[in-house]
């Protein structure tokens, strides 16, 4: 005899004791804590912190350890505290010409004011596993030398004293924010730039790869690529002037991109622009390629179509919280709805099958 | 008992403001999608974040809740729900829909006429009846503003050209009072005709999707169709198994490996309700035994 499926909450009770447990792993083996994943995870800290829209790096530390290294599900915990937060007010814009850079180079200058760094970087790295990481109690030691005591202007600044890149407008003084209005088509470029900011890394990298292999290309060169800190400055308006209340690791990428000008635009050199919170090169280099193949209309170029260039698509497909979540909703119960197509399907299969037999 | 960490009902009450208004504007405009700052809640997109909204909008401290995921109040998903205002609220929760101030509903509306001072509070995955025929936003939108609608009597025609009926068996698209063609959610087609004249205030949350739409107390609402292939609400073709009643929706479940199948109302505070009432099914333990 069947019984009506009872105890649901039981069962969650119980599903989310075996998580825990399963979180933890074998009880023998050191426990993770949270300031090790937070110094020893750092990439994964700043990819959590960047698609979360939340520049905590211990609460992201924290997520990654209750997620049991599910990145997109920490992304979510972040997503959701973060939007219990109060908001006090904005900052004022971040200058990242200041940042004093951790690395910095440009594809397009062999030498440039300021210099190049490389910083700490994977580029010439061989990929070869390191057998010795398997050990425990290294803390290695890299070389030091004393920072070069000069201004370290943007690149793309030096050719636009030239005329050569396009000019830049200013933007509305407080710009729209996506996480306080619904995104409605056609968004502007400010609003296209924080949803790719907080968009899935591996979407967006998609999308930019598909623009270099011809669908919607835009010629780009890495104009600039920087990594360092910089002072967030906000204005108290008791105090009426701005202090520095904090600091963020930012990584910021310029392209340079070739255009042969338009029938309302003279040839010059269009900027992409990419900047993510924490050392998240990847996603800003993607980011940048996307955003200017986002501008095929501003700038009066040719609509091929690509997916890449298509605003709708990308940034209603971007954001990995809402992907995963109505992906993976369809694993709850729909046999209220199944059961509607069944009865569809009998009575269409009925129908089809009376019509063969007449025939034959 | 409620979590004093929390605002009550969760969400802080500028957003609830905001959702209001937009539950108003939609009251105000039936079966338009008004566009709003959806919040990221502390469930997934996807498991009725939009309707959790709504509910946290309307709850006050004296409403009595009720949540049916599948027309059931013991499915996952609508404990889970219950279980987060029981605790961010506080709110009293029940199972039994008369004695219900808010409803949240997955998939179905009740069996039981609902009455005037009630909310029923649905959950939407895709807000847009035109989605499927129009993947854009920006183009759905236009057609809406301009009644554009032939898009979809040309689908349904084709349904029948093809199939000889309407192959469209939940989500069924309606018009509200003469205007705006309307996704009712994925409830079954068979709930179609509960949507015109309720009594209820009717309220549908799409989280995801940024959008809120609404049905006022009394309002029209016809399922599309054509003269000579008219509107049918249909169900499986069998009784109760359990209480043996002839009008509910069905659940079809697969008993045994041998392809027996029972049926049973998918509405299990209705069908409880009737059992205790004497009613009884093919199945029921006294006939069995």
């Amino acid at each position: 005899m069947y019984v009506a499926v009872k105890g649901g909450e039981r069962a969650i009770g119980a599903a989310h004791e075996w998580l825990a447990e399963e979180r933890r792993g074998d009880p023998a083996v050191p426990e993770l804590s949270v300031s090790q994943i937070r110094e020893q995870l750092a990439l994964a800290v700043n990819r959590v912190m960047a698609e979360g829209s939340l520049y905590d790096p211990d609460l992201a530390a924290l997520a990654i350890k209750q997620a049991r290294g599910d990145l997109i599900e920490a992304v979510f915990l972040i997503r959701a505290y973060r939007t219990t937060l109060p908001r006090f007010g904005a900052s004022e814009p971040v200058e990242t010409a200041a940042m004093v850079p951790d690395r910095r180079i440009s594809a397009t200058f062999k030498d440039v004011p300021g210099g190049q760094i490389l910083g700490p970087t994977f580029d010439y790295t061989h990929r070869l596993l390191d057998f010795k990481l398997m050990a425990e109690g290294e803390a290695p030691q890299a070389r030091r030398a004393a920072p070069r005591d000069e201004p370290c202007p943007h690149v793309l600044s030096l050719l636009d004293r030239d005329g050569l890149m396009e000019p830049q407008a200013p933007g509305e003084a407080t710009p729209p924010d996506l996480t306080r209005e619904p995104l409605e088509m056609p968004a502007g470029r400010p609003l296209r730039l924080q949803a790719l900011t907080r968009g899935d890394e591996g979407f967006v990298l998609s999308m930019a790869y598909s623009t270099q292999r011809g669908y919607g290309r835009t010629h780009a060169f890495v104009g600039e690529l920087r990594i360092g800190r910089v002072p967030v400055e906000m204005e108290i308006p008791e105090l009426g002037f701005a202090v520095e209340i904090g600091a963020v690791e930012l990584t910021e990428c310029e392209t340079v991109n070739q255009f042969t000008g338009s029938k309302s635009e003279p040839p010059q050199f269009t900027r992409g622009y990419g900047l993510v919170f924490g050392q998240s090169e990847r996603k800003a280099i993607s980011m940048s390629l996307v955003d200017r193949a986002l501008r095929w209309e501003e700038l009066g170029e040719e609509n091929t179509g690509a997916p890449a260039q298509d605003a709708e698509f990308v940034l209603y497909h971007c954001d990995n919280i809402q992907a995963t979540g109505f992906l993976e909703h369809i694993k709850l119960p729909h046999y209220v709805d199944f059961q509607s197509e069944l009865e569809l399907i009998r009575r269409l299969r009925a129908e089809a099958m009376g019509e063969r037999e007449a025939a034959e | 008992m409620s979590d004093h960490a929390y605002n009550f009902a969760y969400l802080d009450e500028q957003t609830k403001r905001m959702i209001r208004r937009a539950i108003l504007k939609g009251i105000a405009v039936p079966g338009y999608q008004v566009p709003f700052a959806s919040r990221e809640m502390p469930m997934p997109y996807g498991w009725g974040t939009g309707g959790v909204q709504v509910t946290a909008a309307c709850l006050t401290p004296e409403d009595v809740l009720k949540v049916i995921d599948q027309g059931a109040d013991d499915t996952t998903n609508a404990v889970s729900i219950r279980a987060f205002f029981a605790r961010t609220a506080g709110v009293a929760t029940t199972e039994a829909t008369d004695q219900a101030s808010v409803i949240q509903t997955r998939h179905r509306i009740p069996e039981a006429a609902l009455t005037e001072g009630q909310i029923l509070v649905y959950q939407v995955p895709i807000p847009e009846p035109l989605r499927f025929l129009e993947p854009r936003e920006s183009e759905t939108r236009r057609m809406h503003a301009l009644e554009d609608y032939g898009l979809m009597h040309v689908k349904l025609y084709e349904d029948i050209a093809r199939h000889g009926e309407i192959a469209t068996s939940y989500a069924y698209p309606v018009k509200v009072e003469g205007r705006y063609v309307m996704d009712p959610s994925p409830i079954p087609k068979f709930d179609n005709p509960k949507l015109g004249g309720m009594a209820a205030i009717q309220l549908f949350g799409a989280g995801r999707e940024q959008r809120i739409y609404a049905l006022p107390p009394y309002c029209d609402v016809v399922s599309l169709d054509f003269e000579d292939h008219p509107f049918v609400a249909s169900k499986a073709d069998h009784a109760c198994d359990l209480c043996g009643s002839e009008v509910s929706y069905l659940d079809e479940v697969i008993a045994d490996d041998r392809g027996s199948r029972m049926f049973c109302c998918s509405d299990t505070d209705y069908c409880a309700g009737r059992r205790a009432a004497g009613h009884r099914g093919r199945l029921s333990p006294e006939e069995v035994a």
